[in-house]
């Protein structure tokens, strides 16, 4: 685990992931990017709204017989309520993301296929049949996001957007994709709805009267 | 599922007091409930604003008494579940309110399920999150999910009629979804549609006493009636069952009458061939000789043996008891069209032994020419008929399971879309105690 010191308040940062992009100090909430060896402070993020997600950071889990670590997440609301998009480092130092939206939970990756190889925003519509990879996509919905924050690892730069439009896809088995248009560039996530119990997460979030 | 469940009284329920009557409003489902209603005076709230707006109110309502109480706590598949909302939902079919019932259940873990309830029929629900491909079947809309095929059952609008407790949508009175049932019992595949969205669920068929079981509740179900669009037919089983048994039975009789068969004398008593007519001028009928009937009560055979060709005879017979003249009176049509020999046979049952002789009075139908036929009598010959009797009898109850596993499925459909006459069929009214 590499560490470095918040150049804001001086906390200890703990990188989990050795490719992580952006992560968020802990105790200040400074939004920190990596250059090389330094930190650079490029914004800060309010308190993350409460919320009831079972994941939290540090929460491991299996996908696949692959184990992974929870490294970071994106917190997103719309009109019928928030999810989560946690950031997961795989053992093999890949990168995925776990969905929980009011615990039902989906587990996916970035695909290769991106920018122009995608449909434009405006010409995806409910019901729109798309095909990656050999398998037949139909989207299920446009949804229109608010970003509410971040924490921990990211891939990327992310943080202090407004509003993010995805279209949902859904294909046979379970399996859905979803095209990111906040970017230029869009980018396309494919991926697979799990069962809870499928994921043998340890170290998860306590809830009073719940065990 | 009978293991004891930690009540939900362990933690402290977080709550505030409702804005519009002041009365305690439990939250059981965390930041995942967007409105909640007052249990009291079934105000909807915003749960997600600092001073819970009130977003819907009533100046009269019917209350109805959820079954299973709000805060309730039961395990299903394995999994806690506390019941957090409540919600009765209403169709209109050729004008009349079928209305149901859902629970919503909570684990902070495993997340959400519902729990439908209708007339005493019970559905445990699942969302689900594969896009079901349509697969009409025998000319019937219907769709394939996991390898199952569903049979389109019913289309209709329904409509939230009573709301209470949580929910993590926007939930009012009124809402509006079209919803659309298929079916492979013991399964239920239901789309939702609404402005924006089609929802997919899958339900089970779960007993009233399933249900009981799960969450400790008090006294019994409410008992089903009628037949509910994917409630397990209990025939199938039954049926088999059944047949298995006739074909046992079945099995049992043959090797009986082959046995039988086997160890029966089948004794030849007397064998006689004969011309007719015997002598012109003379009558036709006549008296054999006289043959004894040996040992115990037993059945005597008579065969008739004919050279008919394309002719028919009719046989007139009396078999009489030499010392009682005791008779048994019997006759025979025998026939001949196409190939082979025009033959017959004929049982007369428990004949006593003694001395016998037979009275013959043979006709030919086209009266002339000449007819040879042999006589044969045998006793001790197994009666056939008691055994196809006795094979028909068996062969009753699966035929009535059948008829009854046909009339469950009519029943069943009778509640579709394509049941005969659906409004002349309802006289039932709504339970809403």
């Amino acid at each position: 685990m590499k560490t470095a010191n918040c150049p804001n308040c001086g906390a200890r940062i703990d990188f989990r992931w050795s490719s992580a992009v952006q992560t968020v100090c802990a105790y200040c909430r400074s939004v920190l990017v990596r250059h090389d060896v330094d930190l650079e402070r490029v914004g800060q993020v309010g308190d993350l709204p409460p919320d009831s997600s079972p994941i939290q950071i540090a929460a491991e889990g299996l996908y696949r017989q692959k184990p992974f670590v929870v490294v970071g997440r994106i917190l997103y609301e719309y009109e019928r309520g928030g999810w989560n998009e946690w950031h997961l480092i795989f053992s093999d130092s890949s990168s995925g993301w776990l969905s929980d939206a009011q615990a039902e939970y989906a587990v996916s990756f970035l695909s290769p296929e991106q920018g122009s190889a995608l449909p434009p925003a405006e010409s995806v519509h409910r019901g729109t049949k798309f095909q990656w990879n050999g398998v037949q996509y139909e989207v299920s919905s446009l949804t229109r996001a608010r970003y509410r924050g971040v924490e921990g690892e990211l891939p990327f730069q992310y943080w202090n957007k407004e509003e993010v439009l995805f279209a949902d896809l859904r294909g046979g088995d379970g399996r859905f994709a979803t095209i990111d248009y906040s970017e230029a560039n869009p980018l396309l996530f494919l991926g697979e709805a799990v069962q809870f119990e499928d994921l043998r997460l340890k170290n998860l979030r306590q809830f009073e009267g719940w065990s | 599922m009978s293991e004891t469940v930690p009540p939900a009284t362990a933690a402290k329920v977080k709550g505030f007091n409702c804005p519009q009557c002041g009365a305690a409003v439990a939250l059981r489902g965390f930041e995942h409930t967007l409105t909640v209603v007052c249990v009291q005076c079934l105000s909807v709230l915003d749960a997600k604003d600092p001073n819970y707006q009130v977003l819907q109110t009533f100046q009269e309502r019917e209350r109805i008494r959820p079954l299973i109480p709000l805060g309730s706590r039961g395990k299903l598949h394995g999994t806690v579940y506390e019941v957090i909302g409540f919600q009765e939902r209403t169709i209109h079919v050729d004008g009349m309110p079928y209305s149901w019932h859902e629970y919503l259940l909570f684990n902070p873990f495993q997340g959400f399920r519902y729990l439908s309830q209708y007339h005493g029929h019970w559905n445990d629900i699942n969302t689900v999150r594969s896009v079901p491909e349509p697969a009409p079947t025998g000319g019937k809309p219907g769709v394939r999910l996991l390898g199952e095929t569903y049979r389109h059952f019913q289309s209709a609008t329904a409509e939230t009629t009573f709301v209470m407790g949580e929910f993590p949508w926007q939930v009012r009175v009124g809402d509006k979804a079209a919803v659309q049932d298929f079916i492979a019992p013991p399964r239920l595949l239901s789309a939702e549609t609404t402005e924006s969205e089609t929802v997919w669920s899958l339900g089970e068929y779960l007993s009233g006493a399933r249900v009981w079981d799960a969450f400790q509740l008090p006294e019994s179900p409410p008992p089903a009636t009628g037949v509910f669009a994917n409630q397990p037919s209990p025939y199938p089983g039954r049926l088999r069952r059944t047949w298995v048994m006739c074909l046992i039975l079945l099995g049992v009789l043959l090797n009986l009458a082959i046995l039988i068969s086997a160890l029966a004398g089948k004794e030849e008593v007397f064998r006689q061939s004969y011309r007719h007519p015997r002598e012109l001028g003379t009558e036709a009928a006549f008296v054999t000789s006289v043959f004894d009937l040996p040992g115990r009560p037993s059945s005597v055979e008579l065969s008739i043996d004919t050279d008919l060709r394309n002719d028919s005879a009719y046989f007139s017979f009396a078999l009489i008891n030499e010392a009682t003249g005791q008779a048994w009176d019997f006759g025979r049509q025998v026939t001949h069209s196409g190939g082979g020999k025009a033959r017959d046979r004929a049982l007369v049952p428990t004949v006593p032994p003694g001395r016998y002789y037979l009275r013959v009075e043979p006709e030919l139908l086209s009266r002339s020419g000449f007819l040879n036929y042999e006589l044969l009598l045998r006793r001790d010959v197994p009666a056939a008929a008691f055994y196809w009797i006795a094979a028909l009898l068996l062969v009753v109850p699966p035929v009535f399971v059948g008829i009854g596993a046909v009339s469950f499925e009519k029943s069943r459909w009778q509640e579709s879309d394509y049941g005969e006459s659906s409004a002349a069929s309802e006289d039932e009214e709504e339970d809403e105690e």
